[in-house]
């Protein structure tokens, strides 16, 4: 077994996330080749790189979204906070701890206070005034709060794109995640919104930690501790953003790929 | 060397034709609306003066030649009524499972082509189905009971096929964003999916009542009577029905006024028409309410 302790500095049992050779296919057709990572406490990790390089299935393993898709097959391990997902018998709770916030917001057909209360709802919170509660604190981490707070009871699907996106995000937080992965939220966002949303994701870095798969290779240098670069269905380089925007880049791929050579 | 504006001759024939085309359509279009509206207005103009308050609430007398036709509106409502408390649920169910559980394999297709199927069995094989199976294999006689469910299993298709409709119209990333929230398939389908799949559902259901309505063949040798001088007293009796009884006074007895096939028509057209609005009704209601 490779000692990994040496590449992210944390010891094994504390990791957050540690993949190892996790393959992916749809049918016959490959999306993921034996990617190997590893995600440290309280990081933004982003990953990076051009459409159908294996991004959203990379997400889409991790919460074991696999088994509502019977042509996904997936090989290799992923330990979320040191234990096997394949282990987890009720992946119901594995998902709950695990927030997602996908790249067109989806504002479910109810109002905004039921969108974020769901996920409580759906555990068992019954009391109104903790829902209450949990409704207002995801609001103010989402940023969301001060312009929604007196129309709690309209439609979530109603809002513009860039607060829906922030509702989403609130009802992804509404589950206590150990984990938020965001699949290029900014996609459908004006430039304005998506800068609050990075500092909000910046605020939430002090409590959960983000993987951050984006298209937008500034984004990921403004926002990742660490990004990793996925091209074909390959992990090809994984290291400190910084480092990897600064030329040290060990495959020349990568450096292609962050300059805008390609993709 | 100057623009010209004015159209060739090529663009002029090509007006021509399009001109033509356009009317041709046009002729075919009303054609096909022509016998309905013959129909509706024959209907109407000699069934409307026997369609009276006395006409809906009394029975049929001296041998079905004067009198009303209570017992068969009353017996086509509870027909209808039983026919769709047996295939509601099943179909529901059975939408529900194949667009929400079932994956895309040998079996589900084996299931679509069988519903497919079923749909297009002609109503006299579904009759005598309902002969053998419910009226002799199951003892239910002929009977209210063995003639709903005759029609209920004919009708099961509309509701399948409608509600599976109505469920996948429901956005997949609805179910993919409650799913990463912890929620399990069934808690989808009851918090998101069936809430905003209800209206839809209703509509195929209301398009099953006018369909069941009408049908005679399935309903003649399972349950329904060619006169009966009491009302049913539970489902395992016979009942009269609007359908069967339009068939009877119009071929089977002699004397009966010239109007009176024409009310029991036009009464069995706007029980049909009246369901087809209430259905255009919810699908208006439900755009309006449409959250997505």
């Amino acid at each position: 077994m490779v000692d990994v302790s040496s590449v992210t500095g944390v010891k094994r049992e504390e990791l957050v996330l540690d993949v190892e050779n996790l393959s992916v296919r749809y049918g016959s057709k490959r999306a993921l080749n034996s990617v190997t990572l590893q995600v440290k406490p309280h990081e933004i990790f982003g990953i990076i790189g051009p459409a159908n390089g294996g991004k959203t299935t990379f997400l889409k393993t991790i919460n074991r979204m696999d088994e509502f898709n019977s042509s996904m097959h997936v090989d290799g391990t992923v330990r979320f906070l040191g234990k096997d997902t394949r282990a987890w018998r009720n992946t119901y709770a594995l998902r709950k701890r695990v927030g997602v916030v996908f790249p067109l917001p989806v504002g479910l057909p109810l109002s905004i206070y039921d969108n974020v209360a769901l996920a409580p709802r759906l555990s068992g919170v019954r009391d109104k005034a903790e829902l209450d509660l949990i409704v207002e604190r995801c609001l103010r981490r989402a940023a969301l709060w001060d312009e929604v707070k007196d129309r709690l009871n309209s439609l979530g699907s109603l809002l513009s794109g860039g607060q829906q996106q922030r509702l989403t995000i609130a009802r992804a937080l509404s589950q206590d995640p150990h984990l938020l992965m965001l699949d290029e939220f900014s996609i459908a966002v004006d430039p304005v919104t998506t800068m609050r949303i990075e500092d909000v994701l910046k605020e939430l870095r002090s409590t959960v930690t983000i993987i951050m798969v984006t298209n937008l290779v500034q984004q990921a240098r403004r926002l990742a501790d660490r990004s990793a670069f996925f091209l074909n269905g390959d992990c090809i380089e994984i290291g400190d953003t910084e480092a990897l925007f600064e030329g040290g880049a060990k495959d020349t791929r990568t450096t292609d790929y962050i300059e805008g050579r390609f993709g | 060397m100057t623009a010209t504006f004015a159209a060739s001759d090529l663009n002029l024939r090509n007006r021509r034709i399009q001109q033509r085309v356009r009317i041709l359509l046009m002729v075919m279009t009303v054609l096909l609306v022509l016998p309905v509206a013959i129909i509706l207005i024959l209907l109407t103009v000699r069934g409307a003066p026997v369609l009276t308050w006395e006409f809906l609430t009394e029975f049929p007398k001296q041998g079905m030649t004067a009198g009303g036709i209570y017992p068969a509106l009353l017996g086509t409502i509870f027909l209808v009524a039983v026919a769709l408390l047996a295939s509601v649920p099943l179909g529901v169910a059975a939408a529900i499972y194949l667009s929400e559980y079932a994956g895309d394999n040998w079996l589900t297709r084996g299931i679509n082509l069988a519903i497919i199927n079923l749909a297009g069995v002609p109503s006299i094989v579904h009759a005598l189905f309902g002969v053998g199976a419910f009226v002799i294999f199951f003892g239910f006689g002929t009977s209210i009971l063995a003639a709903s469910l005759t029609l209920a299993i004919m009708t099961l298709p509309v509701v399948i096929v409608a509600t599976r409709e109505a469920l996948q119209a429901v956005p997949l990333a609805f179910r993919e964003a409650c799913w990463s929230l912890g929620a399990t398939r069934w808690q989808t389908i009851r918090k998101i999916v069936l809430p905003n799949a209800v209206t839809g559902i209703l509509t195929g259901i209301i398009l099953e009542v006018s369909r069941t309505a009408g049908e005679t063949a399935p309903i003649m040798f399972t349950g329904a009577a060619f006169f009966l001088p009491f009302l049913p007293e539970s489902v395992f009796d016979q009942t009269m029905a609007l359908s069967l009884h339009l068939f009877v006074i119009s071929t089977q007895v002699p004397g009966v006024p010239e109007n009176f096939p024409y009310g029991v028509a036009l009464l069995l057209i706007l029980i049909v028409l009246l369901m087809n609005a209430l259905s255009i009704g919810f699908r208006v209601y439900l755009r309006g309410r449409k959250k997505w």
